[in-house]
């Protein structure tokens, strides 16, 4: 269980990103983060990664306060983080960046597997560099395996859609799906998808830095407006409502 | 004659020509290692005739044309502190040869006078002939000793021949002035890539000049480093497009601690079908680089370790 208690995140010493938020993840539970952006999602997820640090508020991982320890820590601790913009790497294949990962030198079989649960043929990526030569749905999808190789508590995904192809999505979700009947790790998945939304647990929206609407998917997801600015794959984004 | 060194080979050279040459106790194929200035062995074969200059200290080294697929080793050591070494090493490879060149060069020293390390190459490809070339810097032994190496290579490139230069200097190394110079005929193509590490106070210089003179001719530079401690590094690249042709260069460095590099790239297109372009960045560890590392679970050390490796490799 991850619980967030009263989290402010203030940028540049004042203006308030994250305003007094508190939530919590129970454990083996599939749970959507949403809001317009600029909402303070993100932020909030790196907050729990420790890649941003709180102003104030305390982070707890069953029952470990975890709010002071930096990224590695907080990485060994079982929190594992999916970059809404991933990072490149010139000189590091795929193979050596999910090795990291995974925190071992992967086999060509595990590469395999890890590269099909994204949607990708290992043959044709396995060697390729983590560089500019990968497209935004190439580099997103690692970004992804990288998170599904790390042994996690709690696995954060921020907006893992964003330009996968549809087929690649059908997976994700599958995969999502399994990890959750697993219940193996929490799954944190922040999302305007609408297919994502319809597997979730709990819905919580968070806009202008605080919390909105949360509860159970049922009682959530009828609540937000479809603003039909839909993209071209035809997939439906959604916007919390005020 | 024997694919043995004739004579013997002490620790520190064998480290070196392991270092720099791959060197296991032997060599498959032609080679001459060169150490202190004298002889430990040599082996010519059917297609690669290696022989002494007359002139100069140095060797011509004939490569039969249409040889397929051999290597030849050339690789220079010195272990003697003061010792001052130039050599002159011309490359002939015959038409339509494809050949891999290994030619590299290692100073170990723990105590006394600087030691230093001149090579001169100059590689002379006769029509469709196709080269790699490998070479490898590098210095051991105590830090507190000067080890000096400045490559000189020149390369003629005769048409629709393709030559490939793996240039690297990663470590212990003090000193060096690395020139390399090349002039390329009709569809003549010309790879390099540069990898080198500077560490202390160590400084490495290098200059590329090449001469894009034949129609479709091309160059392809790519240089990366990573200047750590206090070292400096200083980078110049001329490309000259006299010709329809293509000419690219690409100088990404890295810096760390109080390391220094400047990177002057320079281009000239003479003619109004020369497509030259120059990229370069200059920069510390992208620290979003890190980030994503360490959410892995790796420490500052290990993520900086894993990024400067897979950049160098
Ligand atoms: N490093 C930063 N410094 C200052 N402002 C930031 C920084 N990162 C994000 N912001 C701002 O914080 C707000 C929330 O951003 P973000 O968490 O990325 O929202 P979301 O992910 O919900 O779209 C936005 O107004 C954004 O401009
Ligand atoms: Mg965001």
């Amino acid at each position: 269980m991850l619980e967030i208690k009263n989290i402010t995140f203030e940028a540049d010493g004042s203006r308030k990103i994250l305003d007094d938020i508190s939530l919590t993840i129970p454990d083996g539970k599939l749970i959507c983060l949403t809001g317009p952006n600029g909402g303070g999602k993100t932020t909030l997820a790196k907050v729990m990664a420790g890649v941003l640090t709180q102003t104030s508020g305390q982070i707890i991982l069953n029952g470990q306060d975890i709010s002071s320890l930096d990224p590695t820590e907080r990485a060994k601790a079982g929190v594992a983080f999916a970059f809404q913009q991933p990072v490149r790497f010139k000189g590091i294949s795929i193979r050596k960046l999910l090795s990291l990962a995974a925190g071992r030198a992967l086999s060509d079989e595990e590469l395999k597997a890890a590269l099909e649960n994204v949607g990708m043929v290992a043959e044709q990526y396995m060697e390729r560099q983590v560089d500019t030569h990968l497209s935004g749905g190439e580099i997103k999808r690692i970004e992804i395996a990288s998170v599904l190789l790390r042994d996690a508590k709690v696995a954060i995904f921020d907006e893992p859609e964003a330009g996968i192809d549809l087929w690649s999505f059908n997976n994700l979700i599958r995969v999502f799906e399994e990890i959750r009947d697993s219940r193996k790790c929490s799954l944190v998945i922040i999302s305007h998808q609408e297919r994502i939304l319809s597997i979730a647990d709990e819905i919580i929206t968070i806009q202008n830095g605080k919390l909105g609407l949360s509860g159970t998917r049922d009682s959530i997801f009828p609540r937000l407006i479809c603003k039909n600015d839909c993209t071209d794959r035809g997939i439906c984004r959604m916007e919390a409502a005020q | 004659m024997s694919d043995i060194a004739e004579k013997t080979i002490d620790r520190n050279t064998a480290d070196l020509l392991k270092q720099v040459a791959d060197f296991e106790g032997k060599f498959k194929g032609a080679f001459n290692i060169r150490s202190n200035g004298g002889c430990l062995g040599r082996k010519s074969s059917e297609n690669i005739k290696i022989e002494s200059k007359a002139d100069n200290p140095g060797l011509d080294i004939y490569i039969a044309p249409n040889t397929k697929g051999e290597t030849v080793f050339i690789p220079a050591c010195v272990t003697a502190p003061g010792f001052d070494d130039l050599v002159y090493n011309d490359f002939h490879v015959g038409e339509g040869a494809y050949v891999t060149i290994v030619a590299g060069c290692g100073i170990h020293t723990e105590t006394g006078e600087p030691a230093r390390h001149n090579g001169i190459h100059r590689f002379l490809l006769a029509k469709g002939s196709r080269v790699l070339y490998v070479e490898k810097h590098v210095g051991t032994g105590s830090d507190d000793t000067q080890k000096i190496i400045d490559p000189v290579t020149e390369c003629f490139l005769d048409e629709d021949s393709y030559l490939e230069m793996d240039t690297s200097q990663l470590g212990g190394v003090s000193k060096s002035t690395r020139n390399t110079k090349a002039a390329l005929k009709d569809r003549a193509t010309l790879v390099i890539k540069e990898r080198l590490l500077t560490d202390r106070d160590e400084t490495a210089e290098t200059h590329f000049s090449v001469e894009l003179n034949g129609v479709d001719s091309g160059v392809n530079l790519m240089s990366r480093s990573v200047a750590r401690g206090h070292s400096h590094q200083a980078y110049q690249s001329v490309i000259i497009g006299n010709n329809k042709c293509h000419g690219h260069s690409e100088c990404d460095a890295i810096i760390a601690e109080n390391g220094k590099v400047d990177a002057t790239p320079e281009l000239y297109a003479n003619s109004g079908d020369a497509e030259l372009i120059h990229e370069a960045a200059i920069g510390k560890i992208a620290g979003e680089q890190i980030m994503k590392l360490r959410t892995l679970g790796l420490t500052q050390e290990e993520a900086e370790a894993a990024i400067v490796e897979g950049f160098l490799a």
